[in-house]
């Protein structure tokens, strides 16, 4: 979710980019962000639903498979 | 149209700080769906109609739906029915909804006066479309190929995990999971001891 917020970030930053020079570019960029945090929003939760399912948890301190 | 400009950033910016400091998952998303429609009235006042509408449709629409999704799918049970009465007590949804409300109340007004843009002129959907399908095709073929990448992706991760037997939740006894409040991390960890 914090992911989000940064690519929210980053695409603001760039629409504002392309209104302040009247360029249709920024809101392309902004259509790329988009594509981007989508894909990786589907396998990110998927990933974790796999987690959730294998070690019954989300903590990350369980997660550990190796034996250190 | 710039006062608008400034209520609507200070929306985003406090919907988002109240998101990161919630310790509850689904009072988190409540806070971030604010937040990005905020973000997209903010893009609406800037001169961007087509992204604010992307903004709306895809991130709060798509997105955060696929996030509700997975946070209830993480909390199936018959304690969820009381879990839920719990989390949709009055103090949580007044916070999102007085700040939505704001909002509403803000792309009410731009809708109904004379719509001028915040510095330049507004950019239209039509040179966005001839920016994209122009200069830009190799970028959106890429698009594609990502999406297509993560579909894949998604469903192979998701198809290994239907050929286990299912974990059967224990629908009549509370002990067997105990109360998380939709915390995420903790989720669950009483069940480590039994395994399937």
């Amino acid at each position: 979710m914090s992911l989000e917020v940064m690519l929210n970030a980053a695409g603001l930053a760039f629409v504002v980019g392309g209104s302040r020079w009247h360029q249709a570019d920024g809101q392309v960029m902004f259509l790329f962000i988009l594509t981007m945090a989508a894909a990786e929003v589907a396998v990110g939760l998927a990933l974790v639903l796999r987690i959730y399912h294998r070690f019954k948890s989300l903590d990350a301190d369980v997660l550990s498979g190796m034996r250190g | 149209m710039e006062p608008a400009f400034y209520i609507a950033g200070g929306v985003a910016v406090l919907a988002t700080l109240l998101m990161l400091t919630r310790l509850n998952v689904v009072h988190a998303l409540l806070y971030l769906i604010v937040s990005l429609l905020g973000v997209g009235v903010v893009f609406f006042v800037l001169g961007a109609p087509f992204a604010a509408a992307l903004e709306a449709i895809v991130y709060a629409g798509a997105i955060m739906v696929l996030f509700l999704f997975v946070v209830m799918m993480l909390n199936i049970g018959a304690h969820a029915a009381e879990t839920e009465k719990q989390w949709l007590t009055r103090g949580v949804w007044t916070g999102p909804g007085v700040l939505a409300g704001i909002l509403l109340i803000e792309v009410a007004y731009l809708g109904r006066g004379s719509y001028a843009a915040l510095g330049t002129a507004a950019i239209a959907p039509k040179e966005v479309g001839i920016a994209l399908f122009g200069p830009y095709l190799i970028g959106v073929e890429l698009a594609s190929m990502l999406l297509l990448a993560g579909l894949v992706g998604a469903y192979h991760l998701g198809f290994h995990e239907a050929e286990k037997p299912e974990i059967q939740h224990d629908t009549d006894t509370h002990e067997g999971r105990a109360d998380t409040g939709g915390d995420l991390v903790l989720a669950g960890t009483d069940r480590s001891a039994r395994t399937p």
